[in-house]
């Protein structure tokens, strides 16, 4: 029973939104979900584009589909399975050769004995 | 030379088979034209010389070996979306400006396989979106009629190229349009095969259910030959329909009498531009000639296909596209303080507008709590568009309409509107939503500008597809026409 309760409060809360037009803060967030960098003037452009773009998308809203099976694939296929062996040869040093260069002044490639290299993330 | 380079596929293997021409002086001929031409049309991002010569010279031995396929010594230009090793693959984005493709995709390898010659890599739109190829980061592409405007998108430069007689034959990419629309508004044949047929493998992911790859050359007959190289099972692509190998060029001359076209009335009504409709019908009159019965069909969800694609595209865009963080390929800033930082500033640099905008939406309609009303409606919706062509193919055996609403529009007339530009793609877009197949042949000109006629099969039914195609090309000489100043 709970579950259901919290399943029709987050229904509610979905068609609360969906009426809510979307403002500068919704471009930001989803700009960090996105991980893009806006600034706030290309933010205020973006959201009128936007929201041209989700006004286009809300004429799906007036259409019954309940009970209507969602499709993914034209011929219904399901995800195929093959043996777990392994197929492909060792390309660590045909890949690692395009890596891209490091950045912050150091002209080299971001890789290290095999390893790529980024910002320090544990401390 | 003139004759050579409006040769079908057919003619110019006949010429390298009887060594009227070999697969080196082709090629360069070819070459020269695009250093002639290119400046101007901007049909290619790459070219690499060397190994472009190098794989002619290897089809003339071949050829002299008495080993040559159908496409041997052929100069095809590829799509700058399929990676092909060694070759700068840039999907038309400052974020693979510099990638150099470590792998083939398996289109690549199929024309390598076949002998064929890699000419160069074709202008796009950045990551396949967009509909006249203003998007792409190299600069727009000119449509060879007119050079005022736009050659249709995403596969623009092959259009351009094909249009402009700067390849024998070239590759493209549709997703909701991307080599039916290009096709209709350069004039020249082009086809996109049902979903599963051509592997993606190697092909720049943008919306994975529905990307597909296909041919875009003069005529029919030249797409039959190319799709013989390109189809296939492959199991390196989870989505690759595993049927048995066909020849798409075996029915070509079978009789059109009896077929049944369907004129869909939505493809007819408001939004069509009255002098296409014209050229549209013209050619539908010249199918009842060759015997052909005209049957009224509906698909009453057309509207509703714009709305779901960019639901689906935009989403599965923001999740394929999201492999661009700067880690191992591709752009990566120059200055950032961490990580957040790092992916921040390097896909705000490395992507351009119309791509951060579908990512955006992508990652809205994707986001905590709007799962089932976006993308799960979407996906529904998307079954009853499919229905409609179910239940239109009981009453037909291939529907007919125009494949773009207009003929080519100006440079810069819809690039500030992304609304008015998705709606080129209202006679296109379902038929990739339904996975269905659908091609654009050469149906006539309006002021001088190209008219495609879009025709629609059902499931694998691509070599009725270019039957039809092929009978029309028969009595008319549309897709013989070359522009002026080439």
């Amino acid at each position: 029973m709970w579950s259901k309760l919290s399943h029709d409060c987050t229904l509610l809360q979905t068609i609360y939104k969906l009426f809510m037009s979307l403002n500068i803060q919704d471009v930001l967030r989803i700009a960090h979900l996105a991980r893009i960098e806006i600034n706030p003037a290309e933010a205020e452009a973006t959201l009128n584009k936007l929201s041209g773009i989700l006004g286009l998308i809300e004429q799906m809203q007036a259409v019954d589909t309940t009970g209507i099976e969602p499709m993914s694939h034209s011929q219904d296929v399901t995800q195929r399975l093959r043996e777990d062996v392994v197929t492909e040869g060792n390309h660590r040093k045909d890949f690692q050769a395009i890596a891209p260069m490091l950045g912050n002044g150091v002209k080299a490639p971001a890789v290290e004995d095999g390893l790529y290299l980024v910002p320090k993330v544990i401390e | 030379m003139s004759q050579v380079i409006n040769s079908s596929l057919k003619e110019l293997g006949q010429m390298l088979a009887s060594k009227q021409i070999s697969s080196v002086e082709l090629t360069q001929e070819y070459l020269n034209r695009i250093d002639t031409l290119n400046p101007e049309i901007n049909a290619y991002i790459t070219l690499d010389i060397e190994k472009t010569l190098a794989q002619a010279k290897a089809a003339d031995v071949r050829i002299a070996q008495g080993r040559a396929e159908a496409l041997t010594g052929i100069p095809i230009a590829q799509k700058d979306i399929f990676c092909a090793q060694g070759w700068r693959t840039t999907c038309g984005s400052h974020m693979l400006e510099n990638f150099i493709a470590p792998y083939d995709a398996y289109v690549i390898k199929q024309f390598d396989a076949a002998g064929a010659v890699n000419l160069g890599k074709t202008n796009m739109d950045e990551f396949a979106m967009g509909s006249s190829n203003e998007t792409s980061y190299f600069g727009g592409v000119k449509n060879p009629w007119d050079r005022s405007r736009v050659p249709g998108g995403s596969s623009g430069g092959s259009a351009a190229a094909v249009a402009a007689r700067l390849c024998a034959a070239a590759t493209g990419t549709d997703t909701g349009g991307s080599i039916r629309q290009p096709a209709s508004l350069c004039g020249f044949t082009g086809l996109k095969p049902t979903y599963g047929l051509v592997s993606r493998y190697g092909m720049i992911a943008f919306a994975s259910s529905l990307d597909q790859a296909g041919p875009m050359a003069k005529s029919a007959e030249d797409c039959a030959l190319l799709l013989n190289t390109m189809a296939g099972f492959d199991e390196k692509d989870s989505t690759s329909v595993n049927r048995p190998k066909e020849d798409y060029t075996r029915d070509l001359n079978k009789p059109l009498q009896g077929l049944k076209i369907g004129l869909p009335k939505e493809y007819f009504a408001e939004g069509l531009e009255a002098n296409v409709g014209a050229v549209v019908q013209s050619a539908i009159e010249e199918y009842k000639k060759l015997g052909a019965e005209i049957v009224d069909i509906s698909l009453p969800n057309t509207q509703l296909s714009i709305p779901v694609y960019y639901v689906i595209a935009p989403a599965e865009a923001s999740s394929n596209l999201s492999r661009y963080d700067g880690v191992r390929y591709g752009h990566r800033a120059k200055e950032y303080t961490d990580l957040m930082d790092m992916y921040c500033k390097t896909r705000a640099e490395g992507f351009g507008a119309e791509v951060k905008r579908r990512i955006l939406i992508g990652t809205y309609v994707l986001s905590a709590g709007y799962y089932d009303a976006y993308y799960l409606k979407a996906q529904q919706i998307r079954r009853l568009i499919a229905q409609d062509f179910t239940e239109a193919f009981k009453q037909c055996d291939v529907i007919m309409g125009p494949a773009a609403p207009s003929t080519a529009f100006k440079i810069g007339e819809k690039a500030d509107d992304p609304v008015a530009m998705y709606l080129q793609d209202i006679y296109t877009i379902a038929v990739n939503l339904a996975g269905l197949p659908g091609m654009s042949i050469p149906a006539g000109f309006s002021d001088g500008l190209p008219v495609g006629l879009q025709i629609i099969g059902n499931y694998f039914d691509e070599a009725r597809m270019l039957n039809v195609g092929h009978a029309y090309q028969q009595v008319t000489d549309w897709h013989k026409r070359m522009p002026e100043g080439i």
